[in-house]
Parts: C-alpha cells; sequence; structure tokens
C-alpha cells in the first residue's frame, strides 16, 4: 500500500486521502461492501469496530460500534447516499448515543470515496468533509485519541511509503 | 507536511508541544470538555506542578488558552478555528493513513483465496 498523497484544508474542513492498493478495484470495493472485512480496518487498531448492520445499497443504513482499551463503546452509522460498484461510493457518517442511533444536533461527516485501476491496481481516494469543528471534535472522542497520540510522528508523512 | 497558514516557528512549537503523550492527552481532553487544572491534575500520575508545566507548554504552543475563575485555572482547546481544525484533520489523516494499511492487511491476507 502506497499513500499517494494526503491533504488537509482547513478552511473546508476537508481531508483528502490517495492510497494505491495491490488489488482489483473490485477487491477494495469488497473491503468496503463485506461487514466483516470492514470491521477489520474501519477502527483504529486499538478501537477494533463491530457492524451490526451494513446495508450497502443507496438509502441503507449501518451501525457499528468501538471497542476501546478501557471497555467503552463508542457508537457510530452510516447513510449510503451513492454507489457505482466498483467505482465510486458516498455515505454519510454520523455520531451516535449510547442506543447506537444517530444522536441528534451533530450532523454527520460526508464521505466521497472512488476507486480507480492503476496498473494491474487500484488507486483509492477517500475525501472527508467535515461541517463544523464542534462536530470533528465530537467524532474525534470515537476512539480517535490514538489516532491524535499518532498523528504527530506521521508529520513527515505527506509521502509515507510502506510494504504490502 | 506544514499545517497550512501557521508559521513554520507556530507549527514547530505545536509539534514539541505534541511530542509528549500526556499532553496529547490532556489536549484531547480539554478540546472535548474544558476543565481546570486541578482536575486534569487529579487525572494524571503526577504532581500538580508538573501537570501545570504541561498546560504551560500546550498555551505556548497556542492549542489551549488557560483563563482564571476564583481559585481555579481553566483550561480550553484554543478556540482558533482554522488552528483546532488543522490539529484535528491531523488526528482525521492519521486514521485514513492507518485504515489504509489495514486496508492492504484484509486483502493481503486474502491472496490464494477466491480473489
Amino acid at each position: 500500500m502506497t499513500v499517494v498523497s494526503s491533504t488537509k484544508d482547513p478552511a473546508t474542513l476537508t481531508l483528502t486521502l490517495v492510497a494505491d492498493f495491490d488489488a482489483s478495484p473490485e477487491r477494495v470495493w469488497d473491503v468496503w461492501e463485506d461487514p466483516r472485512k470492514l470491521e477489520r480496518w474501519w477502527g483504529p487498531p486499538t478501537y477494533p469496530a463491530t457492524f451490526t448492520r451494513h446495508e450497502f445499497v443507496v438509502g441503507g443504513e449501518s451501525r457499528y460500534f468501538m471497542t476501546g482499551p478501557s471497555g467503552e463503546t463508542p457508537r457510530g452509522w452510516w447513510r449510503i447516499k451513492a454507489i457505482e460498484k466498483p467505482h465510486l461510493l458516498e455515505f454519510a457518517n454520523g455520531f451516535a448515543g449510547d442506543d447506537g442511533e444517530p444522536a441528534p444536533g451533530i450532523e454527520p461527516a460526508a464521505g466521497h470515496v472512488t476507486f480507480e485501476a492503476v496498473g494491474s491496481g487500484t488507486r483509492m481516494t477517500t475525501v472527508t468533509h467535515f461541517v463544523d469543528v464542534a462536530q470533528m471534535e465530537t467524532m474525534l472522542g470515537m476512539g480517535m485519541q490514538e489516532g491524535m497520540a499518532q498523528a504527530i510522528g506521521q508529520i513527515d508523512a505527506l509521502l509515507v511509503q510502506s510494504p504490502v | 507536511m506544514v499545517v497550512d497558514s501557521l508559521t513554520a516557528d507556530a507549527t514547530d512549537r505545536i509539534f514539541q508541544a505534541l511530542a509528549d503523550a500526556t499532553r496529547r492527552d490532556i489536549l484531547v481532553r480539554v478540546i472535548l470538555r474544558e476543565q481546570s487544572v486541578s482536575a486534569l491534575a487529579r487525572q494524571y500520575q503526577m504532581s500538580f506542578a508538573a501537570v501545570q508545566k504541561h498546560v504551560a507548554v500546550l498555551e505556548r504552543a497556542l492549542l489551549v488558552t488557560k483563563t482564571r475563575s476564583g481559585r481555579e485555572q481553566i483550561v480550553r482547546g484554543n478556540a482558533s478555528t482554522l488552528h483546532t481544525a488543522a490539529t484535528l484533520l491531523e488526528a482525521y489523516e492519521q486514521l485514513w493513513i492507518e485504515r489504509a494499511t489495514q486496508i492492504a492487511d484484509v486483502l493481503a491476507g486474502e491472496e490464494g483465496d477466491t480473489a
């Protein structure tokens, strides 16, 4: 896997990550569609995700929780806005309350993912757009502390190369 | 990778401030909820003075602000939206890099399967 580029735009609260995988678009798509594969990567390593619902169709909804190191279980949800297998996926990703349902008053983040065949592999571009800083802070509470902790050593990671 | 719209010096101070696990932890706590230095100090196995020192480093990096309320010093994440957004985007960036790495692991684990 190669991170081709990562772009942060604080003015529009948008993060764009472009990564290349040594697998076909169909296989990369499948790690999003298959909930058992999805839960192996959606949560940070210390906050593995469990998807209890995953309706991978336009208008479909997902529910998940993550299990933190102290046993806490922050919850989240998706709502799928667009699907063009295996090229495009758009979804809303929000913070859920203890009942697992979307928390009122917290806007979801918008995710826009594209998959493009490049040689024998796939270029995956994920664009995450946040509505406001309050939303980012709330979602940061969902197991993102670890991400924050690790962000720092990565300041030069604009072009991270790591073996598959 | 320089955080847009911050000077190199300011960026250096930010990352120096964030180079310590306790300071990162303090920052996340006060971003999520403002609290007093003494409330923070109760959450760590270190002296009040040591926690206060960490807060001061975060303050110099403009990551937190400290205001006095009676006898308490209240610490909160910096209200500067762009600044906070840049810090949070760093965290999300790292999250997505981790996700991409884990996707590669899932894909590698499938090789030899039906793929």
